[in-house]
């Protein structure tokens, strides 16, 4: 027994004698290569290496490692390895390993792109990409003239379902965020406004901002979050399994089976749950402005009343339903594309979610521009 | 086969993904009533070939032909029209899985059709009971076993009552029984249905026991190198390749 050994002995000047003792395990520390070059170095006049394995006591892969590296150093000085004093097991394996030669072709070429030339492969990437978003609203758009002229084909029962998804089920978590966001807007607002003793302002304060802007944001990140990504990671399951050609080649076209009917559900949802985040908004203000500053529930309700116009809410649903477009397209458009693999759904939902943000900041930012070119 | 009309012909055609070609010069016949094998080891691009056939890839070179209609070189509302002739059955049984079976198996009735809801449910009960999946037309395809998702998937494929039916590696993941009667039922609806059959496969137990007719690919040069009965061709044909492939790299001597 005991650990893994080589010892090495000369006989005559031309045979070299490898005597394998011990236990070989991969856990266990077992012998380099080296102490063999060394010996090789120092008697150039070597022609063959021989084994004795009679002190073996057992063995696994890392001899036949070990062994393919004396072979190697072999080869390279043109020494003949005889394996027969190996165990028949080794002999069998090392055989098995060298039966099919190498392929060089195999490898995959990973070539390391040039600092510039992975810029400009990025950008035309982008830029094709954000064709394809183009083209896939351009066809989603289709799609839904289609569904006005009644000549969309959809389950009507899939339609419920994304309703439901997409609305009641999204309440709870719409409720929690807008509430916590009204509060923390009239906390930092209050503070300030204290200073000049205009608490009761705190209402318009919180009442614009939560119904012009901040609702609508809020639930279309949420809705980002939570309904884009399943969009993405339903459609990305569905071409994996190869269900959207199955659609394809029964002419029944993806855009109108499932990308539609998810749209339409986001879309339609959106502006109710805006709405009701207005209202959470607005009693989280309210929370803070009772509880801490015995500002009267009235006057509160009175002053946000008076401070929100009818063009304010408008514009946080109209921005609603906008969103619901953007976050139903980021979700369905990266579920379409998606790759066939686990990853690449994840990938994908992933992606869904970063467009969707995305798409929702530059439109609130073009929204507001042209509100107030437009004065409203 | 007695009449020997060709149904689907493949003319010069290249695959590629990009820039990469995964095939080139094809050129093959599928005659009416042919059960039809595109063999070849894993990798080589028979799923490829068949995602041509089917439409979901257009050719990078060449064309496929059904009868004298030009596949390809067709609108593509024309090319749809085509498609309601044609099943197919995906590797995965590829069902929609928010569907249930019955539902599987209507959506294509849904829409080439304007059968009544009644009429609709009799085809679908039908086509189940074909497969021998009647009575389980509310379940969902994650509710049952791989065989019999491949079978419902084969009873969808049949919801048209197609002229010609696509098998993608019908008996990957079957046990040998269950592969076994898939053949059978392969062979039974080319009799009942009169339909052609192109099924992609490296089971050798399938090749020759279903196979009337196949092309051979082949992944080192990149094209086909035989086609014929894959029975006249481990007889006749000495192409070492193709006799490794038929043979399970066994040598002659070694069979004997």
């Amino acid at each position: 027994m005991g650990d893994a050994s080589v010892h090495l002995s000369l006989t005559g000047e031309e045979i070299l004698t490898v005597h394998l003792k011990g236990k070989w395990q991969m856990e266990t520390d077992v012998p380099s290569t080296e102490t063999a070059m060394e010996q090789l170095d120092r008697h150039p006049s070597i022609k063959r290496i021989v084994f004795n394995a009679m002190a073996l006591s057992s063995w696994d892969s890392s001899l036949v490692i070990f062994l393919f590296g004396i072979s190697k150093l072999a080869l390279g000085r043109k020494i003949q390895v005889d394996k027969d004093g190996l165990p028949p097991g080794v002999r069998q394996l090392m055989d098995l390993a060298t039966a099919v030669p190498k392929r060089e072709d195999a490898k995959q070429s990973v070539s390391r792109a040039g600092f510039f030339a992975r810029v400009g492969s990025e950008a035309t990437d982008f830029a094709k990409s954000a064709g394809d978003l183009v083209t896939f609203t351009g066809a989603a758009f289709e799609a839904f003239v289609r569904m006005v002229t009644g000549r969309a084909r959809f389950r009507a029962s899939d339609l419920w379902l994304f309703l439901q998804e997409a609305g009641a089920q999204a309440v709870p978590i719409v409720s929690l965020i807008s509430f916590l966001v009204g509060l923390i807007l009239a906390f930092v607002g209050v503070l300030q406004l204290s200073m000049f003793g205009a608490e009761v302002y705190v209402a318009d304060l919180v009442g614009i901002a939560m119904v012009r802007e901040m609702g609508a944001i809020m639930t279309g990140i949420i809705m980002a979050g939570r309904t884009g990504a399943a969009y993405a990671a339903q459609l990305g399951t569905m071409q994996v399994n190869e269900e959207i050609d199955a659609l394809e080649t029964l002419a029944v076209p993806p855009m109108e089976f499932l990308v539609l009917p998810r749209m339409v559900a986001l879309t339609l949802m959106m502006p109710f749950l805006v709405l009701y985040a207005n209202l959470m908004g607005i009693l989280g203000g309210a929370l803070v402005a009772v509880g801490m500053y015995n500002i009267n529930i009235l006057v509160y309700l009175n002053r946000t009343k008076a401070a929100i116009g009818l063009n304010d809410l408008f514009i946080g649903l109209f921005m609603g339903a906008v969103f619901g477009v953007l976050v139903a397209l980021s979700g369905c458009l990266r579920g379409i594309e998606c790759g066939r693999s686990a990853s690449a759904v994840g990938d994908a939902a992933t992606s869904a979610v970063v467009t969707g943000i995305v798409a929702i900041i530059i439109a609130t930012a073009v929204i507001t521009v042209l509100c107030s070119i437009l004065g409203i | 086969m007695e009449n020997k009309n060709p149904c689907i012909s493949v003319v010069d055609l290249t695959m590629a993904y990009g820039d990469f070609v995964v095939m080139r010069n094809l050129n093959f016949t599928i005659n009416r009533g042919d059960i039809f094998i595109i063999m070849g080891g894993s990798g080589c691009g028979k799923s490829t070939l068949l995602r041509h056939m089917i439409g979901l890839k257009p050719p990078a070179k060449g064309e496929i032909l059904y009868g004298d209609f030009n596949f390809w070189k067709a609108e593509p509302a024309r090319r749809q029209e085509m498609m309601r002739h044609v099943g197919v059955l995906y590797q995965s049984g590829a069902l929609w899985s928010s569907m249930t079976l019955a539902e599987n198996v209507a959506l294509p009735l849904q829409q080439y059709t304007r059968l009544s809801k009644e009429k609709i449910r009799e085809q679908v009960s039908l086509k189940l009971s074909l497969v021998a999946l009647a009575g389980f037309e509310d379940f969902y395809p994650s509710e049952i076993s791989g065989g019999m998702r491949k079978r419902a998937g084969l009873a969808r494929a049949m919801a048209l009552d197609p002229e010609i039916l696509f098998f993608d590696e019908p008996s990957a993941g079957l046990d040998p029984v269950s592969a076994k009667r898939l053949d059978d039922l392969i062979l039974q609806l080319r009799d009942s249905l009169d339909a052609t059959v192109v099924v992609v496969t490296h089971e050798l137990a399938s090749i020759f026991a279903i196979g009337s007719n196949s092309v051979f690919l082949d992944p080192e040069s990149r094209t086909m190198i035989a086609s014929g009965d894959p029975k006249k061709l481990l007889a006749e044909d000495h192409d070492p390749r193709i006799q490794t492939f038929l043979r399970r790299g066994e040598t002659e001597e070694d069979q004997a």
